[in-house]
């Protein structure tokens, strides 16, 4: 039940690009075509329950029994870092039309703060509790796919809307956006205390 | 006149919210308030400073291709020290920051500085630049935050300014209005730039 709880809060309650701001920045960048959306979606969900899981060992048996934990951040920049060089690497030779279509955003996603927002989350509140702490990460990162597909999808049609000249580009895309985070404000009412 | 061009690219005609469209996430995350977004600003344009320096001095020993690493790491280093200072002598305004302190390392301006400007000037314009781009951050931020704090809470700086009657839009102060007052300021922003043109 607990899992289930933290899932869905992580997915779709607490959204991380649109309720928590995490992420704006591949949100914005990656999502002008459907495909792309979504292989950046599998990217940072592949990265993001990797990264959850690493950080939370790195953080309890070895930073936490050095008294070392002011390291945190420090260390969780570099496994992150690390992890996205495997997956870039796997990439190149699993789908190179992928790797491709997502261009400099692959490396980028080490910078991409909802994964580091996310092992800071488990971090500061699942500290205890590793399957939790992953399962937090993988909601996290379907919340990040299902906002990031579905904004792909609504970008898409707004490339044929007739929409005022100073509003083209990235001020319809953040009036879309505020619209689609106010339809998640509706799953706050799945959670109720 | 180099120390005017930085000023005017840092705040101006490269700011990195309005022009550059990055580091959306801070911007849009911790400004529901006025003082909260001057705090993440300045905290912010620190840790750029001290950044920008200390990779303006050190680069040429970094081998070219783990520059970004090295550079992630020195970053890193400074948000840890200013997190630090923030639990000392801020606590309030820490934790109202919450987890956006340490995510400071991820903060697409200081890696751009970091690999257009610091990488290439010596420490003293690299300070410069920091300072600036910091200065340009903050405004922006500030201006957000005042903006929503004034139509969410008909509050300015934390002081009520607005009439009982007056009635406030919570929108603004929750996670879409974020959305709406920075597209909205952009749009507004490529008015301006159009009418200049013209």
């Amino acid at each position: 039940m607990e899992f289930i709880l933290v899932f869905t809060g992580a997915a779709l309650v607490n959204n991380f690009v649109l309720t928590r701001f995490l992420g704006i920045c591949p949100f914005l960048g990656v999502s002008k075509r459907v495909e792309t959306a979504f292989g950046m979606g599998l990217a940072v969900t592949f990265v993001m329950a990797l990264s959850s899981a690493a950080t939370h060992l790195m953080y309890r048996y070895v930073l936490i029994p050095l008294n070392a934990e002011y390291l945190f951040n420090i260390a969780f920049v570099l496994i992150i870092a690390v992890l996205v060089q495997l997956v870039e690497m796997y990439m190149k030779k699993a789908s190179p039309s992928l790797y491709k279509a997502l261009g400099i955003f692959l490396p980028l996603i080490t910078t991409n703060c909802a994964v580091l927002g996310v092992t800071l989350i488990n971090k500061d509140t699942h500290a205890h509790e590793f399957l939790i702490s992953v399962v937090h990460g993988v909601g996290a990162a379907v919340g990040f796919t299902l906002a990031i597909v579905l904004f792909a999808g609504i970008r898409e049609k707004i490339e044929y809307s007739n929409i005022p000249a100073a509003f083209k580009g990235l001020p319809i895309a953040l009036i879309a956006s505020g619209l689609m985070s106010i339809a998640f404000l509706g799953f706050a009412g799945l959670i109720m205390p | 006149m180099k120390p005017l061009k930085i000023l005017l690219n840092g705040v101006w005609y490269e700011n990195p919210i309005f022009v550059q469209a990055i580091a959306l996430c801070p911007a849009l995350a911790v400004s529901t308030t006025a003082v909260n977004a001057i705090g993440m600003g300045l905290a912010t344009a620190v840790v750029l400073i001290f950044s920008n320096i200390t990779i303006s001095l050190v680069h040429r020993f970094i081998p070219n291709q783990v520059r970004i690493p090295c550079f992630i790491v020195i970053i890193a280093g400074f948000v840890t020290v200013l997190q630090f200072g923030l639990e000392a002598y801020f606590p309030a305004l820490n934790h109202s920051l919450g987890i956006f302190i340490p995510l400071i390392v991820v903060n697409c301006i200081l890696l751009a500085r970091a690999e257009s400007f610091a990488a290439s000037n010596n420490a003293l314009w690299s300070a410069a630049d920091g300072l600036c781009t910091g200065l340009g951050f903050t405004a922006a931020l500030t201006f957000i935050g005042a903006i929503r704090e004034f139509f969410g809470s008909g509050t300015f700086f934390g002081v009520s300014v607005l009439p009982a009657w007056f009635p406030l839009t919570v929108i603004i102060i929750l996670p879409p209005g974020a959305f709406f007052t920075l597209g909205a300021l952009i749009a507004g922003m490529n008015v301006i730039k159009k009418r200049r043109r013209a």
